[in-house]
């Protein structure tokens, strides 16, 4: 086995008496005061959570965007400064290495992140295919705090009133708490709120700066998965792999129009098809209405009892107080209502198709001007 | 009371063996959101894998601390699995066993060689 990596706030996490697991090659705080409690305070205050073990990068050359435009299906060059887009990393077989968010928070090419546990996989492959003048620098020197919650925006503009103004999904580059950062209006939980990338040698003392506020309290990763399972925000390498195709994962969002018109991306071929004839399965959002909870490799059975599907993520939901989950089944039987049954260790329950996401997402939407 | 190192714990009165989980056990799971207790009339094996405890993260099973039938449920739980974090040692239990054999609990640690065992963790 090989030796857990440590975050810069490791040392935090163990002062504060966090339960540590490994995650995605890192040594992670699973939860501080219990899953539930800050699942709830997150929907309800501000979380805080170190999400220092995802991969963060910037890409810039003159050619920066049309050669990332390259790996992804988002229009890139249309996007604007101070914004940001979520997108995927293609194979060429149309399938999800993985999933990333990309902006331009300032004048200079693109800062990226990505998954922990696909960070060195995803970088080598892009790193193996620069082209030209395009440079990919990895931020490893910086941390990446996540503020959630509908008190995040409150607590924030203390420390610089200029963010109360920014958008979901606007992204900047600027002072705060006296250093160098790069923040977005963005997270895994469908709350508003955060992400907000440090230099690592700040990273303590930032984190202790937002927990004096009685608003924020830190929050660990068994309440960042169950807050983003509500949001139906799908978990890579769980809910979607490199087997996947965005039409099959639920993620048409991300393929813009005018990528789809110039069908330039990688796997258009079989996206595109799929768009057109429909895949063969699709991911959906399923209410558990009786029994256990649906976990992860759970098999769904049609209203006969026919095995159509399999669980990909599933647990208790902390605020509906029933069980959810979102797993694969074929079109045919994707439609909302639809009643299937989950197989928990032998025993069928009722699940019925409902939307995505579980919980309504409380993302701040800039009035227009 | 007894405990095995698998944190169950065995409480015999005649020949009726009330069995549960130990707070430390339920501690480490964190919020208890479902238990599944074993139906009456089971006969489990010492061992055996008799009910399932989960968090919201995951699925744990439950040993049979002990062999014999299974002569109640703590239908409780399934209303109220947060009891297990209340009170695994009295309230949380999980079933009655009907021993087959006493002198199955001889092996298991009283209490204060399970707090010593839970020391060395």
């Amino acid at each position: 086995m090989t030796e857990l990596k440590t975050t810069p706030l490791n040392a935090a996490h163990r002062a504060l008496g966090a339960r540590m697991v490994g995650f995605g090659g890192y040594d992670m705080p699973v939860q501080y005061e219990g899953v539930l409690a800050e699942h709830r305070w997150t929907r309800e205050h501000a979380g805080l959570f170190d999400v220092s073990h995802m991969g963060q990068a910037k890409i810039t050359g003159a050619d920066a965007v049309s050669w990332f435009e390259r790996f992804v299906p988002g229009d890139y060059q249309v996007l604007k400064a101070g914004k940001q887009k979520y997108s995927l990393l293609l194979n060429d077989d149309g399938g999800i290495m993985d999933d990333l968010m990309a902006g331009k928070p300032d004048h200079a090419g693109l800062y990226v992140v990505v998954n922990a546990g696909n960070k060195e996989e995803d970088f080598a492959y892009l790193q193996a295919r620069l082209e030209g003048d395009v440079t990919l620098t990895r931020l490893e020197d910086r941390a990446l705090l996540a503020i959630q919650g509908p008190e995040a925006a409150g607590v924030m503009a203390g420390h610089e009133p200029v963010l109360a103004d920014m958008g979901f999904m606007e992204c900047a580059r600027l002072m705060l708490f006296g250093v160098d950062c790069f923040i977005s209006r963005s997270g895994y939980t469908g709350e508003d709120g955060y992400e907000i990338s440090v230099p690592a040698d700040q990273a303590e003392r930032i984190w202790n700066t937002l927990l004096e506020d009685a608003r924020v309290k830190p929050i660990g990763l068994g309440a960042r998965d169950s807050l983003r399972l509500e949001a139906g925000l799908p978990l890579h390498g769980h809910d979607i792999d490199p087997t996947t195709s965005p039409v099959e994962g639920a993620l048409t969002f991300a393929l813009s129009k005018s990528r789809k018109e110039r069908a330039d991306f990688p796997g258009a071929d079989r996206i595109l098809k799929e768009l057109a004839d429909g895949p063969t399965r699709v991911r959906v959002g399923l209410h558990v209405k009786e029994g256990a909870p649906a976990r992860e490799g759970a098999e769904i059975a049609d209203a006969e009892g026919t095995v159509v599907g399999k669980v990909t993520s599933g647990g208790p939901s902390p605020t509906l107080s029933h069980n959810i989950a979102m797993g694969y089944v074929p079109p045919h039987l994707s439609e909302l209502g639809t009643e299937l049954k989950v197989i928990v260790r032998g025993k069928p329950a009722a699940a019925t198709v409902i939307a995505m996401p579980f919980v309504a997402q409380r993302y701040y939407r800039k009035p227009k001007a | 009371m007894k405990f095995t190192k698998d944190h169950e714990w065995v409480k015999l009165d005649g020949e009726v063996a009330t069995v549960g989980i130990t707070t430390h056990a339920a501690d480490q799971l964190g919020d208890v959101v479902f238990v599944e207790v074993p139906e009456v009339g089971k006969t489990v094996g010492k061992g055996d894998s008799f009910a399932v405890v989960e968090s919201v993260k995951a699925a744990s099973d439950v040993y049979a601390p002990v062999s014999g039938e299974v002569v109640e449920a703590n239908e409780v739980l399934s209303g109220a699995p947060e009891t297990v974090n209340a009170d695994a040692e009295g309230e949380g239990w999980f079933a009655r066993i009907k021993v087959s054999d006493a002198s199955q609990l001889d092996g298991l640690m009283d209490r204060a060689a399970y707090d010593a065992f839970l020391a060395t963790l």
